[in-house]
């Protein structure tokens, strides 16, 4: 095909530029709502998330949002919070910042979200969070332990969810300090920040030389056969993993196949026992996976009350997907979000969401209440031990928590439930 | 026919008619519209350099998007220090894509030196690796960020025009005159002397040679022309989502841009700027309308992100069938056949050769 001489590509632009122009007026006539509130109407409150639902994160992270929405559909059943019903919006961002970005605004400046709950992924919500505080937005429950969250200064908007990486780490670090001490303990850690805030948790426990090596692993390369053949000949007693659910079946794995034994303890990311049996089969995994400790801080229990709501909370407005620790972390989210929208009062405001979770009303219902406050935007600051025994994974009591650079054993505070586990007005 | 001088104003002044009505635009538009505004914009200037790379020097690169990542992280790189010595507002905004326009053009640079040795396929392979090699060069060199990226500064509207305008109104023109600083050139490129130079050593090599124009120094031109425009626009995406990362510039992307510019028509710049349109809204579109019709949610999840690929690539397959020129010049046609109707036809038809 031969180019014309002349141009004439401007008048094509400006037909082009009108014609989307005018597209996009009418689709935005559509969607925009003229309230007070965003998000908020006489009968609905809108709320969104981004989540892995396509792409490399999604085979561990899906399921999380379903479960929120589960919830969110067994509240709405039952009237909904203060009379209106929760409208959850799941946007994919298949954990690529770039996409993240987009859904966000999208969320917030067309689909006119009052907040965004547990968006997933450390570099994914990384870049988003100056646009969600400069907007004004609530950005609740990041999904994601990293300490970013916790700036109320510069975050006013944001509040982080999980235990982050320190808390998890001085945890498994004090527990191994307690329990194996004298041993000789190494961690294995993503490289990226995820790793490096896990083995900084794990120094707070144990010093800074407490740590024999420290290897590193790229998500891109699935083989860990170089680091685990370095921890075995470092004579690594104790291996702390700071991973995500896949690389930890990997690293146990391949060094079952090297005959290598250490006690194994893992980051919460990485220690979800059912995902594991997902990745390693059920006969493999009961053998090599025997005494595999992890932490948690929700009630995951297998044989709680709070197991057994969310089961039925599963069965009906789920359709009985598989049920392990991202359907208890999910479910989680929502109770604590449905709790902090009746704390915010019969017409929230965001500030005033922004209010009810500083004001310390918000607690979850974990094994120790969330702490927010006007100086601590960071989620649960204690962490219980779980072990895997005869395939059951569970709590062996012991729980610690960090305050500052100390960690303490406490006792766990378990929520215990109440009526039907939707959290009532005060 | 035209003069050459008359050719140059006739582009200069349809610029500025554009450059004023997206500007005018920005007005009417909400603040998400704005937002897709700015990101047309900003593709724009990567999708217009394409566009002539292929239809006119007959280069084939599959890594354009490397080019505007270029850009982006050369903005980053530039901006983030400027900010800590605490240069602010448009002098920062210059120097960053001062910084995006010395990286990209260096990048495209190296890339049209070797444009000059490879031919066809070896050139798109080139450009391919490249693109592939971006995630693992980023996570390589640690100012790069990993996966993670690079943050860019926030760059809020100017004191002189605050509350007159908004956040996304301020980046929409930003971009905008970023496209028009861009493709404005590539136009007067196009319809100038290098533009016939480039035909030349497109159509035939050495008849090019043997007419006095130097093939390597016009294709290594053309690359560093292009690689600076597509520089530009990813410096200017950088300021809009105030972050660059390899996700952004991956090799999906990287091919759409090079189907858009198929299906907007090869070397037109107008086609550029309907594939930009493209790129940006149809994704958009096909998700809102998804969202609209309802579907079971685990359905949803599944289409999410998959119907626009296929839809693009209906799209490719539809066009070349049916208007093998591209839709910039089936729309064209259109136009001329309304105006033809409504205005007295020239005698003299314009091209005779064309097509």
């Amino acid at each position: 095909m031969r180019t014309p001489t002349i141009t004439r590509a401007p008048a094509r632009t400006f037909v082009a530029a009108t014609g989307a122009g005018a597209l996009l007026l009418s689709l935005a006539a559509c969607g925009g709502a003229d309230e007070a509130v965003p998000g908020v109407s006489e009968d609905t409150i809108t709320i969104g998330t981004h989540q892995p639902l396509t792409g490399p994160a999604a085979a561990g992270y899906s399921s999380i949002s379903a479960a929120t929405s589960a919830y969110f559909d067994y509240v709405n059943a039952n009237g909904g919070v203060h009379g209106r019903q929760i409208e959850y919006i799941v946007k994919d961002d298949a954990y690529n910042p770039a996409n993240t970005q987009t859904v966000v605004r999208e969320l917030v400046q067309q689909d006119d979200v009052f907040a965004v709950v547990n968006g997933l992924g450390t570099p994914t919500h990384s870049s988003v969070l100056d646009f969600l505080n400069q907007n004004e937005v609530p950005d609740l429950f990041v999904s994601s332990g990293s300490t970013a969250w916790n700036d109320p200064e510069e975050y006013p908007y944001t509040f982080g969810y999980n235990a982050d990486y320190h808390v998890e780490g001085s945890a498994l670090g004090q527990y191994a300090a307690d329990e194996h001490a004298g041993k000789s303990v190494c961690v294995l850690g993503q490289d990226d920040d995820y790793g490096e805030t896990f083995l900084e948790g794990v120094q707070i426990a144990l010093g800074e030389d407490g740590v024999t090596t420290y290897e590193t692993y790229e998500t891109s390369n699935q083989d860990v056969t170089a680091q685990i053949g370095a921890m075995q000949s470092a004579g690594c007693e104790v291996v702390m993993l700071a991973t995500v659910n896949g690389f930890t079946a990997l690293a146990v794995g391949t060094a079952a196949q090297m005959g290598f034994m250490p006690t194994w303890m893992a980051a919460s990311a990485g220690g979800d026992y059912p995902t594991l049996v997902e990745f390693l089969g059920e006969d493999v995994a009961a053998q090599v996976l025997q005494g595999f400790t992890s932490v948690n801080y929700l009630p995951f229990s297998p044989d709680g009350e709070w197991v057994e709501l969310f089961t039925e909370i599963n069965d009906e407005y789920n359709g009985s997907a598989a049920f392990d620790g991202n359907t208890v972390f999910g479910m989680g989210v929502g109770y604590a979000f449905v709790e902090a929208l009746e704390a915010a009062g019969e017409d929230p405001t965001r500030e005033s969401l922004v209010e009810a979770l500083e004001s310390g009303e918000v607690v979850g219902n974990g094994i120790v209440p969330l702490a927010y406050s006007a100086e601590n935007h960071s989620g649960y600051d204690a962490v219980g031990i779980t072990m895997v025994d005869g395939g059951v994974q569970d709590f062996v009591g012991s729980t610690y928590r960090l305050e500052g650079e100390s960690v303490t054993a406490i006792e766990p505070e378990q929520l215990p439930l109440d009526g039907n586990g939707i959290p009532a007005a005060e | 026919m035209t003069t050459p001088a008359q050719r140059r104003r006739a582009v200069l002044v349809r610029s500025a008619v554009c450059t004023l009505l997206a500007v005018g635009a920005t007005f009417v538009l909400d603040s998400y519209a704005n937002y897709q505004l700015a990101t047309i914009a900003a593709i724009f200037c990567a999708t217009a350099g394409l566009t002539l790379l292929v239809g006119l020097t007959g280069q084939l690169s599959l890594g354009h998007a490397v080019l505007m990542a270029a850009g982006g992280y050369g903005y980053a790189l530039t901006a983030a220090p400027l900010a800590d010595a605490g240069v602010e507002g448009v002098l920062r905004i210059l120097g960053g894509l001062l910084g995006a326009l010395v990286l990209a053009g260096a990048v495209g640079g190296l890339l049209g030196l070797a444009g000059a040795r490879l031919r066809g396929p070896y050139l798109a392979g080139l450009t391919l690796a490249l693109v592939i090699a971006l995630p693992a060069i980023s996570t390589q060199v640690p100012a790069l960020g990993g996966a993670q990226g690079v943050g860019v500064p926030f760059e809020g509207v100017p004191d002189a025009l605050g509350g007159v305008v908004s956040i996304e109104q301020w980046h929409a023109w930003m971009a905008v005159l970023a496209a028009a600083l861009a493709v404005t050139p590539l136009a007067l490129v196009r319809s100038g002397r290098s533009g016939l130079r480039m035909r030349a050593v497109h159509d035939d090599e050495t008849a090019a040679r043997l007419a006095g124009i130097s093939p390597a120094r016009v294709k290594t031109g053309a690359f560093v022309a292009v690689a600076l425009a597509a520089g530009l626009g990813g410096g200017v995406l950088a300021v809009v989502t105030q972050n660059v990362s390899p996700g952004a510039y991956d090799l999906a992307f990287s091919l759409l841009l090079l189907v858009a510019v198929v299906v907007g028509g090869l070397g037109s710049i107008g086609g550029a700027a309907v594939g930009a349109v493209l790129v940006v809204l149809l994704p958009w579109l096909i998700d809102t309308g998804v969202a609209a019709v309802g579907l079971p949610s685990e359905l949803e999840q599944r289409l999410s992100g998959n119907v626009a690929v296929l839809v693009f690539g209906a799209l490719l397959i539809a066009v070349t069938v049916v208007w093998p020129g591209g839709l910039s010049h089936a729309l064209g046609d259109r136009i001329r056949s309304l105006t033809t109707r409504f205005r007295p036809s020239r005698t003299v038809p314009q091209q005779l050769t064309e097509r």
